[in-house]
């Protein structure tokens, strides 16, 4: 399968602090993985690596340049990053996906607009497209962000503790739609709360400064000593579940 | 006859002064209340009153000087409070203080005569120059264009600077232009409303352009009428009752705030009791 990107013995740090020390990592095409960590992990380091926000202290990072470069990634960050009293409307937000790429002076084509139009449509989002966010539910918040990330059909999509602020009764539709998405790009999704890692993702990596990918989805007792500390985890909902095997 | 022509270019002057002072004060001012910066352009504008002492102290004009010091303590809040880590409330309050204290200083150094001091804390019409109505005409012209061209990077980068960060390079760019930009605005209208109370022809246009619109631009259209109106009537009042000119227009601001929004609430009250009786008449 083709890759999208690859590290190779990777470092990132800020200052004197090491966030990543000596991945290894690999994403394909198609790819659905989960990234496990505690807080202070590195997850959302990896995160900025990948997006270039951080240059990498040691080793390489490499695009597959005929799939991937840095337009075709979609990003959905911790809902904190935006206000949601600013005075901006669902449809706008979604067209900064695009916008924000085109350079210093953003004009909406009417290109721009069909896709705006099928993103609202596709995240059941019609009706609220001249909405603001606060007039809007965490889960609605949540797609507005999601149609932010993939109105510029990215080749990989990064989501940073999408689990933050979506309630239960959403949950699974927003699995759900993360799924369908998986059909035309690669996940990669970070989070610190294990119950959030759906049974939907094909594989997962635990990080805690150094990186273990694991081409399974089942989690077992090495992956959680990743942690540094004895954890138990507890979910609530419908079976199936990812089951975990018991630890010392 | 010279009593006429005075009364006229003064009328004009006014007028003039109020679309200005409105539509810099709109655009600036919607770009500040989105952005939560008011405390922020509050600092800005007592900041720069240290730049109208120096400029009296080297007997250069006060506005560059405020300029200078407006721009410079917008940017060394940034740099405080990122590079040095002091909490960026404090940064503002202490440049706050620190150019009102350069400011009295400077010009109680002043040798000669006293400037007077009431005009700039508080504004003063009789003092506006024209070259102080060519210069906010300018910078009405500026904003349009800024704001007009660049309207989607702007409001993108000011809704989620993470996320533009994530995609653009420009945004340090943009928002130290955009910043500067809102210092020279305010520095530009201390002379219609003063130091102390310009802030507030940034911030209450807004405010009443919000109880009827979310979006973006049309705020901005809202605001800069809300203050053309607020000015102009501020002015009028203040000419006829020889008042503060800077008091006035604050004052005319506010009441039609309040008038807005409690007429606003009177409707939603009178159309629920309707409601509500025509409820009980279909109960019957």
């Amino acid at each position: 399968m083709a890759y999208l990107f690859e590290m190779h013995s990777l470092s990132a740090s800020y200052g004197a602090n090491v966030a990543l020390h000596d991945v290894n990592f690999r994403v394909n095409e198609n790819d659905f993985i989960g990234v496990i960590g505690p807080n202070g992990g590195g997850k959302t380091t990896l995160l900025r690596v990948i997006l270039g926000l951080l240059k990498p202290a040691a080793g390489d990072l490499v695009f597959n340049k005929d799939l991937l470069d840095g337009n075709k990634i979609g990003y959905l960050p911790q809902m904190s990053t935006g206000d949601i009293n600013y005075p901006v409307t669902v449809r706008d937000i979604i067209l900064s996906g695009l916008m924000i790429r085109k350079g210093i002076i953003s004009r909406m084509s009417a290109s721009d607009k069909i896709k705006a139009n099928k993103v609202i449509e596709e995240l059941g989002l019609v009706g609220m497209s001249k909405s603001t966010l606060n007039e809007l539910s965490g889960g609605q918040m949540q797609r507005v962000f999601l149609g932010r990330a993939i109105i510029g059909d990215p080749k990989l999509l990064l989501l940073d503790e999408p689990g933050n602020f979506v309630d239960t009764t959403f949950e699974n539709d927003f699995y759900e739609k993360l799924k369908d998405l998986n059909g035309r790009m690669a996940i990669l999704m970070v989070s610190h709360d294990v119950g959030t890692i759906s049974s939907h993702i094909k594989s997962f990596a635990c990080i805690n400064r150094s990186l273990h990918y694991h081409p399974s989805n089942e989690i077992t007792n090495e992956d959680l000593l990743a942690y540094g500390c004895p954890i138990q985890l507890v979910t609530h909902g419908d079976v199936p579940h990812t089951v975990l095997k018991y630890h010392k | 006859m010279e009593t006429s022509i005075f009364q006229y270019g003064f009328i004009i002057k006014g007028l003039l002064g109020a679309i200005f002072a409105s539509i810099t004060a709109g655009l600036a001012g919607t770009y500040v209340v989105s952005k939560r910066m008011v405390f922020l352009s509050g600092g800005i504008t007592h900041a720069s009153f240290g730049g109208i002492g120096i400029g009296y102290f080297l007997g250069i004009n006060p506005v560059f000087g405020a300029a200078v010091f407006g721009i410079l303590s917008a940017l060394g809040v940034e740099y405080l409070s990122v590079k040095q880590k002091i909490r960026e409330d404090s940064a503002i309050g202490i440049l706050w203080a620190f150019g009102m204290a350069i400011g009295i200083i400077f010009i109680y150094l002043t040798p000669g005569y006293t400037p007077n001091l009431m005009s700039y804390l508080f504004g003063s019409i009789l003092t506006v120059s024209n070259a102080d109505i060519i210069a906010l005409g300018t910078m009405s012209v500026i904003l349009i264009l800024y704001f007009g061209i660049f309207y989607r990077t702007i409001l993108y980068i000011s809704f989620d600077e993470v996320f533009a960060r994530t995609y653009s390079s420009y945004v340090d760019v943009f928002k130290y232009i955009t910043t500067s930009l809102i210092a020279l605005t305010i520095v530009l209208n201390i002379r219609m409303a003063g130091v102390v109370l310009v802030i507030s022809l940034l911030t209450i246009p807004p405010n009443i352009a919000m109880l009827f619109t979310r979006v973006y631009f049309k705020i901005v259209i809202w605001s800069v009428l809300a203050g053309f109106i607020g000015t102009a009537t501020g002015y009028v009042i203040s000419y006829y009752a020889g008042i503060p000119v800077g008091a006035t227009i604050i004052f005319t601001l506010v009441i039609i705030w309040v008038a807005v929004k409690g007429t606003i609430q009177l409707i939603g009250v009178i159309s629920k009791m309707n409601n509500s009786s025509h409820f009980r008449h279909s109960k019957l």
